[in-house]
């Protein structure tokens, strides 16, 4: 397992989102659970008041005819009006598109928001649909048979870990 | 010297997962925690814009009532279309079944259709296991009442109601009261109950309405209004219905409320934030009187909304299991 | 013709036999049995080394689905053949009830054609089987009927009940009841208990079986009347029967097949193969019919044979039509039952043939020279596994099906005739 600097790669990715967002009133929404961590950081730094909203993106993913409902469904929560609203969506990682595209589907079925930027962490490739993220944190290539996670320690100390994924044939 | 050796439980595919809901009887508590967590997910859409979600998209599912029921057949029919499902709704009465087509013929037909799953309300008890057995292994059952034998979805909706109150399962006292006799929700009930681990079940009426073997589902049998609610978190009143009130089983309406009906002075032997639920419809001055029922303590009105999140989650989580084998 | 069964294991209750012994027949009679008379040739010799010869199987229910379905009844004999039965008694509910002598006289001109078990005709006590008035019982006694039966339930009516009894005591006519009471068993299909509180099914108290005894006892002081009962289920009725008994009331009581082995709790999920009537009561009572058979109080086991559609099966449990096969599965059921509660087969095959034959008073049921050569030649280690292919009864409905079974007929002689195996 190699160890990449999680907190050193959030400082870089708060200076961007930052640098995005500049004066504009925005809503932040995070992607379970990754994206609503960083989400929280990020409310503190931006000085946001309001509450960031959460998506649980499991009832528009695309793959419910193969794999079924994930075992561990949790409630959405967006507590504010999207329609009219510049919203910055967060996830963990970004990789082949389809979990954005999912929480883009969520978002409009609350509302049509006026604009809609991505930042993400983790941009590790390996794109399937023409998605791209207006802030990344660090771009990684990563072969297909490896995994990145964002974990948050006690402290809410972040780490990112990569593991091997089981061969099981 | 019993031949027989039970095979798995019909509900649940090879993988232990839940492929039809025909009881809440022998489901494990992980399927009926999973279920109410679900359903937290889907009690939040209908406070959006767009009321729906796009999972069972291209899934068609049937509403087979051969008993009638606008009520249920309507919570159901707002549950799959909110999962962006096709609905057809089935009028039995009026098609072939009433020209003598047997029951399994009718699903055959509606198979041929391509039917993914098939919400059924039956007078026979044992229906749904009849069909769940015959039908393709893609499809699904979901029992929506059957005989006096269980009315799954809507224990579970009772369940979610007393979990979004009263949060924690383990320390309650639960009555239930009524004719428990010819009752489906109150046997779906009792078995939910238990399965969650609530302490202390109780059965609440004449011994005309109690059925035998209630303490061997864990029950305790109550003949007294006073004993069975007296400091309970939770009463589950059940409607009675027109046709007991005349035979021997009971006197009359008038004698049932004088002993059985909740009363604002009965409901104070329970305890001060005890909530009052009915699974609908009421009959009010019978089982229960007007001013309970929409007091402070009444939970029946949000039990309905619970009742559509309660079904998305049963049909999500069925439909979410590919075959039976 | 002269036919001659050897080597085997002759086995018969009546005169408690159970050794190796040679069966010889001449006509439609035996004529020796043990040692092969002097000067014997016989015309067929049966070799039944390794097998048991008993008396042909006596049922005292089997419905032969005539009248009723055109032709049924060759295939029903031909399965009662196969299940080793030499005789079966028909209950009356047929269609239409037998309440006339000319559909008794029909019946068992068809029975002779098929040239299958003998068969003992149940005359319907009253007509149509309604329970209100009396069928002609001593015309169709006459021609043929062995006793009159009143299916399914008790008449309504006590005084029609007494008036029957009073009158069949006037010929001496057996009376074979259901005890059961209409209005306690109402609407149920299956017995009171945790079993149906559970399932949800509208259920029959064990009170109607023993409100429909008391009943019955009490008119049978008052009118001197002979009582079979039919179907014993409950462990409480089966101790009213052991004490009527033992009061001298002329009782006598049978018990199907299915009810000495299942359970209330074998329906399952809802099983229609386990919809039977009576229906399957708890261990308790299961355990009471293994004591009542053990004591005597329980005469008799029949198969109480009811074949079904596959189509009247495949409903909700409450819609099935009720009852099992039997005819093919009676042999090795009782051998089971024998093995189980560790009874002889000398005593246990007692109540599928000489009791029956009592109950009847008919010349059965049993091995004695000059009787009637009714015999079985069976195995009774050959294993078999149940299959609807595997019956020859248009029945296929059984609980057991797909169960491995032990015993099986491998002869059946009806009055000396060869008329299954070899």
């Amino acid at each position: 397992m190699i160890e990449l600097n999680a907190e050193a790669i959030y400082r870089d990715f708060a200076a961007r989102v930052i640098d995005l967002v500049g004066r504009r009133d925005v809503r932040l929404v995070g992607i379970h659970t990754g994206g609503v961590w960083l989400a929280e950081r990020l409310r503190a730094a931006l000085k946001i008041e309001h509450p960031v909203g959460v998506l649980d993106v499991s009832f528009y993913r695309d793959d419910f005819a193969q794999g079924g409902l994930a075992p561990d469904v949790r409630p959405s929560r967006i507590p504010f009006e999207v329609a009219g609203r510049d919203l910055l969506l967060i996830d963990d990682v970004l990789y082949t598109g389809r979990t954005t595209r999912a929480a883009m589907n969520e978002l409009f079925d609350y509302g049509r928001p006026a604009r809609i930027d991505l930042a993400v962490l983790i941009d590790r490739g390996g794109r399937e649909l023409p998605i791209a993220a207006q802030v990344v944190g660090r771009t990684i290539e990563l072969p297909p048979d490896v995994g990145v996670a964002l974990t948050r320690d006690d402290d809410l100390g972040f780490h990112l870990t990569l593991e091997q994924s089981q061969n099981d044939d | 010297m019993t031949v027989k050796a039970f095979g798995r439980n019909p509900q649940l595919n090879r993988n232990g997962e839940l492929h039809h809901l025909l009881s809440v009887e022998g489901l494990p508590k992980a399927i009926l925690e999973r279920i109410l967590a679900t359903a937290d997910s889907f009690i939040n859409i209908a406070e959006r814009e767009v009321k729906s979600v796009p999972l069972l998209r291209g899934t068609a599912v049937f509403n087979l009532f051969f008993e009638n029921s606008t009520r249920t057949r309507t919570t159901f029919e707002i549950a799959a279309r909110r999962l962006s499902a096709d609905v057809f709704n089935l009028d039995i009465t009026r098609s072939s079944t009433a020209k003598g087509e047997s029951l399994l013929d009718t699903i055959n037909n509606l198979t041929a259709m391509q039917a993914d799953m098939f919400v059924v309300r039956h007078a026979a008890s044992g229906a749904p296991y009849l069909i769940a057995q015959h039908v393709a292994p893609h499809i699904h059952v979901v029992n929506a009442g059957d005989g006096r034998h269980a009315h799954p979805t809507q224990g579970l909706l009772d369940m979610y109601t007393i979990r979004h109150y009263k949060r924690d399962f383990s320390n309650l006292t639960v009555a239930i009261v009524g004719d428990i006799l010819h009752s489906r929700v109150a046997r779906s009930d009792i078995h939910a109950l238990t399965t969650l681990g609530v302490p202390e079940v109780r059965a609440v009426g004449p011994l005309t309405l109690l059925p035998a073997g209630l303490e061997q589902m864990g029950v305790r049998v109550c003949t007294r209004l006073d004993e069975g609610i007296r400091d309970a978190d939770v009463i589950i009143m059940l409607r009675l219905q027109n046709e007991r009130m005349r035979g021997a089983l009971l006197p009359s309406a008038e004698e049932y409320f004088h002993n059985y009906g909740l009363t604002q002075d009965k409901l104070r032997l329970a305890k001060p934030d005890a909530i009052v639920m009915h699974p609908g419809p009421m009959n009010r001055g019978v089982e229960i009187d007007s001013p309970v029922a929409d007091g402070r303590q009444s939970v029946i009105l949000p039990q309905v909304t619970f009742g559509i999140a309660v079904r998305m989650a049963v049909m999500a989580i069925c439909a979410s299991s590919k075959s039976m084998h | 013709m002269k036919l001659e069964i050897v080597n085997g294991r002759v086995i018969d209750p009546a005169s408690g036999h159970d050794g190796p012994a040679g069966v010889f027949v001449e006509g439609s009679r035996i004529v020796a049995i043990g040692n092969r008379p002097a000067g014997w040739q016989a015309d067929r010799s049966i070799d039944a080394a390794g097998l048991v010869v008993a008396p042909g199987l006596l049922d005292l229910s089997a419905r032969m689905r005539e009248p009723g379905a055109e032709g049924a009844l060759k295939q029903e004999m031909r399965a009662a053949l196969a299940g080793g039965v030499t005789g079966v008694v028909c209950p009356p509910d047929t269609d239409p009830p037998l309440d006339e002598p000319g559909l008794v006289r029909m019946l068992r001109q068809r029975s002779r054609e098929a040239a299958g078990a003998r068969i003992y005709p149940l005359g319907a006590l009253t007509t149509a089987l309604k329970g209100e008035a009396l069928a002609e019982l001593q015309l169709l006694h006459e021609v043929g009927c062995v006793a009159f039966m009143q299916t399914r339930v008790l008449p309504h009516d006590n005084s029609v009940l007494l008036q029957s009894m009073r009158y069949a005591a006037t010929f001496d006519l057996p009376l074979w009841l259901r005890p059961v009471e209409d209005t306690l068993a109402g609407s149920g299909v299956a017995a009171a208990g945790p079993v149906a509180g559970r399932l949800g099914l509208p259920s029959i108290p064990a009170v109607a079986e023993t409100v429909a005894l008391h009943t019955i006892f009490e008119l049978q002081r008052a009118s001197g009347a002979r009582v079979h009962l039919c179907r014993l289920s409950s462990a409480a009725g089966i101790e009213l029967v052991r004490r009527a008994k033992n009061d001298g009331l002329r009782v006598t009581a049978d018990v199907g097949i299915h009810h000495v082995h299942l359970v209330d709790v074998d329906i399952g999920y809802f099983d229609a193969n386990y919809r039977l009537d009576p229906p399957l009561r708890s261990q308790r009572d299961r355990d009471a019919i293994v004591a009542g058979l053990a004591d005597g109080t329980l005469d008799a086991i029949c198969s109480d044979h009811t074949p079904v559609g596959a189509d009247d099966k495949l409903l909700p449990f409450g819609e099935a039509a009720p009852g099992a096969t039997g005819l093919e599965v009676l042999l090795p059921l009782v051998l089971k039952w024998a093995r189980a509660s560790q009874t002889p087969l000398v005593q246990a095959l007692a109540r599928v043939t000489q009791r029956p034959a009592e109950v009847l008073g008919e010349d059965t049921g049993r091995l004695r020279v000059d009787g009637k050569a009714d015999i079985v030649v069976f195995d009774p280690d050959a294993h078999w596994q149940l299959t609807g292919e595997s019956l020859v009864s248009s029945g296929r409905n059984s609980p057991f099906i797909g169960y491995e079974l032990e015993g099986r007929a491998r002869v059946t002689v009806v009055g000396g005739d060869v008329r299954f195996g070899a």
